[in-house]
């Protein structure tokens, strides 16, 4: 059977870090950067006697993410102990959920290649994170500064297909994830993290194939890089008579492969039963329905308000959405300005454009909306031109500040009265003769190059339409 | 005063209040006494003297400078050696926990504290909690104060021998299955077991969390609800411990019994029993007829699985409780190969017999395939004595049993038949299942001049049913008055 003829299945068990400022079950900052082991107490260290003690805000942040994705809220949920030993794990068992985890169901809609696709999710889960293992030259330590951070999983149904499906769903995911202020995402610290499970079999075949786990990827771009080199592996071995074994693997992102792990690494028996030092969580309704009140607009419904209340093209408004923070941005800036468009236009050309080229995330920059709004206002009200604004602009994102005081210190009030143009209009026909004639003769774009002349003479503070009628009515 | 040693903390109360005594004074015959006999009893495992008398004489200053006080001022406790003392060992008589030292107290222990209560020194018991004669411990054999070659019980038998031999005038221990009421009535002296969720657990080295508890041992059932009131309530930093008030105990305690309902559950008078302990409490049974009780016969009839239920379901738990102790953070560390080979040579070495027994079975009895079977079914067993006794407590104020079907053996008799010594905690593991409470008080003595004890069982948040029938049985009774005779 040819390579084509596969389809391949893929599940994600995605770890959110939550935004929390305290740990799980204890009182401990969740700060990141801090010194190794200052963040810890008897309760994330495992210390004798002492008892976790749940974080309510962690609950209601797994909770509201269950909103978000429709999913169905357990009114009874409980914890539970999950056994197995790992230096990082301080108690050698972690809290978790097993049966009856927070929420369960929902769905995440991604688009690929212009389809779109609905991803079902089965659960979320509410757990504890681990610590962190630092192997030196000869010794190995661990800091202990992570253990207990509240850490959600979401675990989806084995319905996606390709890399491509798994990137847009991690994607769409931690779009939401920001969006309601979940989690902060930075995959830099750790903050998403996740394990994929994949198999492959012919197209027709209903059971699923023998699947393998990667486990504990950290960049969306490494799971797009793995699976792709995982499907194609299975794919190999498959075609060619031969079995998928069931594994967890490692995947080596220097190499470009994933490999085995030893098997004594991954065979467990979690032996969960019941957390007996925590409550189980009980939710009335009331304050499922109090916290589905608090939902913050989904990006879905931000973009077609933005066009239908703005008048925002699509491709704008898909763009602006795409990162909360851009999003909120822009609208400030509209509603401090009162011209969508125009705040679109500033900020999908030259704000993008700049923090691009400067590595920066829109929430540090210097420029304040309300500034930007200002330089639109001076533009509308055509106190300068293009050219000079787009200079102010860089200031403003260099340094901040305010725009008016920006073009009063340069001199960048665009000069629109006629009696000064006029005479500079005059000095630029005088002294370019065989541009008139050519102009004359009938080559139109000869008036840019006056139009550039009358410009210079301005010291780029001419107003180019009011030049360009002047320049005309002179010629003709 | 040469015998400040053996008063009960009422009378040290008393004394202290009316200054006819030092609080340091009271330590300093304290540790005189500890000097004398506990060479023979064994019973401490820990003391550092000059802290216990630096707080005798903080206590001192406090009373000096007047203002109201607090009848715990002053007093010195001992406390069994898996309660968390800031500063101290807390070795739970295991090797895995030398060399750690706590570095906060136990809610109980800071409760007792703020009122300026003497944390004296630290007693012995079996290791982790796991067992019924304190021989388990790795460090010592703690003797019966009333027969040197017999046990004194356990686990808490460190904390029961202490009181029993004036070591201490009250001492704390913790009872997962028996481990208070038991040892209290192997050395005659009054054990009380709370409701769970009474006495926050926070600090306590748990062995089965949804067993423990903490409670005193003292000399008097009146001192055993001094010590309740004070370290009773809701904790923050225990989601087990309930929120209800806080009665004021001293309140319930009268000479009588007119009014109340006591059953006899008739499961609990089997054959087997030593007749000695049987005619004892049915004696008692009459004396609490003769104050005025209404006693009637009531079963709880899933009382013999309550043995196989309590060892599934606390040896599943103590699996993971004592998972922590893995030589990277604090205790014993062997070192290995790698890290797992570390966990298992320092586990090997740390961890003794009876506490290797149980985290393999508990283990067992979690892993998949056997759940179902094991743990599952325990955990229903165990709603069903919990609803045995609600069914009981409908009709009666407390129940009437014995605290165990023989008074103390002899050390080493049971010692390599586990099964045996677990038998022996038929009687006291159901109030642990079922999360009731149960006092322990002492109702005579053997022929051999052992004590023995009666066990009173109460409802839920209801201590003041079973300190009302223990005080007016034992106020109508000698028992406490007889000690044990040492040499010192
Ligand atoms: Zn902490």
């Amino acid at each position: 059977m040819s390579p084509s003829n596969y389809r391949a299945t893929v599940g994600l068990e995605v770890h959110v870090q939550l935004k929390t400022r305290t740990k799980m079950f204890c009182g401990c900052p969740t700060e990141f950067g801090e010194l190794p082991n200052t963040n810890v107490c008897p309760v994330c260290l495992g210390y004798p006697g002492a008892m976790p003690v749940m974080n309510a805000e962690a609950i209601r942040l797994c909770v509201r993410t269950g909103l978000m994705i429709g999913c169905r809220i357990n009114p009874y949920s409980k914890f539970d102990r999950k056994n197995y030993f790992y230096p990082d794990m301080p108690k050698n068992f972690q809290i978790s959920q097993y049966d009856q985890p927070l929420c369960l169901g929902g769905e995440v809609e991604i688009e690929v290649d212009g389809r779109k696709k609905i991803i079902h999710v089965t659960r979320i889960h509410q757990e504890e994170d681990v610590g962190k293992n630092m192997h030196f030259e000869s010794s190995s330590g661990i800091d202990f500064n992570r253990a207990g951070t509240p850490l959600m999983e979401l675990v989806t149904e084995p319905e996606i297909e390709s890399a491509d499906e798994a990137f847009a769903f991690l994607l769409a995911l931690k779009q939401i994830l920001v969006y309601g202020n979940i989690s902060d995402c930075n995959l830099e610290e750790g903050n998403l993290r996740c394990d994929v499970n994949c198999s492959v079999r012919p197209e027709g075949q209903k059971e699923l194939g023998v699947k393998t786990e990667l486990k504990n990827m950290n960049t969306f771009k490494g799971v797009h890089r793995a699976l792709s080199y995982e499907i194609k592996r299975q794919i190999d071995v498959v075609s060619k008579g031969g079995t998928i074994r069931q594994e967890t693997r490692r995947w080596d992102d220097a190499a470009g492969v994933t490999l085995a792990m030893r098997s004594k690494e991954y065979a467990h028996d979690y032996r969960y039963f019941p957390e007996p030092d925590l409550m189980p969580v009980v939710l009335p309704t009331a304050q499922i329905e109090e916290w589905r009140q608090q939902l913050p607009e989904l990006p879905a419904a931000r973009r077609a308000r933005l066009i239908r209340d703005l008048g925002l093209p699509e491709y704008d408004a898909e763009v602006l959405v795409a990162d909360k923070a851009v999003a909120d941005y822009f609208e400030e800036t509209a509603r401090l300005c009162g011209n969508a468009k125009a705040a679109s236009n500033w900020i999908m050309t030259e704000m993008l454009r700049a923090l691009t080229e400067k590595g920066l995330a829109i929430g540090a920059v210097k420029i304040q909306p309300v500034a930007l709004a200002g330089l639109i206002k001076l533009v509308e009200a055509k106190t300068i031109n293009m050219p000079s604004a787009k200079e102010v602009f860089n200031i403003l994102f260099e340094q901040g500040g305010d725009p008016e005081s920006i073009v009063k210190a340069k001199g960048m009030v665009q000069v629109s009265d006629s009696g000064a143009l006029e005479t500079f209009a005059d000095q630029a026909i005088a002294a370019n003769e065989k541009v008139v004639a050519d102009y004359k003769a009938g080559k139109k774009v000869a008036l840019q190059f006056l139009v550039g002349q009358v410009m210079k003479l301005s010291k780029g503070k001419a107003n180019p339409q009011v030049v360009m009628q002047i320049l005309e009515k002179k010629l003709q | 005063m040469s015998d400040l040693h053996s008063l009960s903390l009422h009378q040290a109360s008393s004394l202290l209040a009316g200054r006819q005594c030092s609080s340091e004074e009271l330590v300093q015959a304290l540790l005189k006494r500890i000097a004398a006999v506990d060479a023979s009893v064994q019973a401490y495992v820990s003391l550092d003297a000059e802290s216990a008398l630096a707080q005798a004489r903080e206590a001192d200053r406090r009373r000096a400078s007047g203002g109201s006080v607090d009848p715990l001022l002053g007093l010195p406790i001992a406390v069994k050696d898996v309660l968390n003392v800031d500063g101290q060992p807390c070795t739970c008589a295991s090797r895995i926990l030398e060399g750690y030292i706590s570095p906060y107290d136990a809610t109980c222990v800071a409760r007792l504290r703020s009122r300026g209560a003497i944390l004296l020194g630290r007693v012995n018991m079996d290791e982790f909690a796991m067992g019924s004669s304190t021989e388990n411990s790795a460090f010592k054999v703690t003797r019966n104060p009333w027969k040197l070659d017999h046990v004194p019980g356990g686990s808490s038998g460190g904390s029961a021998a202490a009181v029993a031999a004036d070591e201490a005038l009250a001492a704390l221990g913790t009872d997962t299955g028996g481990s208070i009421r038991q040892p209290a009535a192997f050395c005659g002296c009054v054990g009380l077991k709370p409701t769970y969720g009474r006495i926050s657990r926070y600090g306590l080295t748990a062995f089965a969390s949804s067993l423990d508890q903490v409670g005193p041992l003292t000399k008097t059932v009146q001192d055993a609800s001094l010590l309740l009131r004070a370290m009773s309530g809701h904790d923050p930093m225990d989601s087990s411990s309930v929120d209800v008030p806080v009665p004021d105990y001293s309140l319930a305690l009268r000479p009588d019994l007119k009014g109340m309902k006591l059953g006899l559950p008739k499961e609990y008078f089997v054959e087997g029993m030593d007749p000695q302990v049987e005619s004892a409490v049915r004696a008692a049974v009459e004396q609490c007829r003769a104050l005025g009780a209404e006693i009637v016969e009531v079963s709880l009839p899933h009382t013999r699985y309550a043995i196989a239920a309590y060892y599934v379901i606390a040896t599943a738990e103590a699996s993971a409780n004592l998972a922590r102790f893995d030589g990277v953070r604090y205790g014993k560390r062997v070192e290995g190969e790698d890290p797992i080979d570390m966990y298992g040579k320092t586990r090997a070495a740390g961890f003794g017999r009876e506490v290797k027994r149980r985290i393999i079975l508990g283990t067992y009895v979690l892993s998949s395939g056997y759940y179902d079977a094991y743990y599952l079914r325990a955990q229903k067993v165990r709603t069903l004595i919990r609803n045995d006794f609600l069914k009981a407590f409908e009709t009666c104020d407390a129940l009437l049993t014995p605290v165990a079907p023989t008074a103390a053996y002899r050390i080493g008799e049971k010692k390599d038949d586990p099964l045996q010594m677990y038998l022996g905690d038929i009687f006291t593991v159901t109030a642990n299942l079922a999360g009731i409470c149960g006092l322990s008080a002492p109702c005579g003595f053997t022929g051999g001049g052992l004590p023995i004890g009666l066990q009173i069982l109460g409802p839920g948040f209801k201590e003041e049913n079973i300190l009302r029938v223990g005080h007016a049985y034992e106020q109508a009774t000698e028992w406490r008055l007889k000690k044990p005779e040492l040499k010192g």
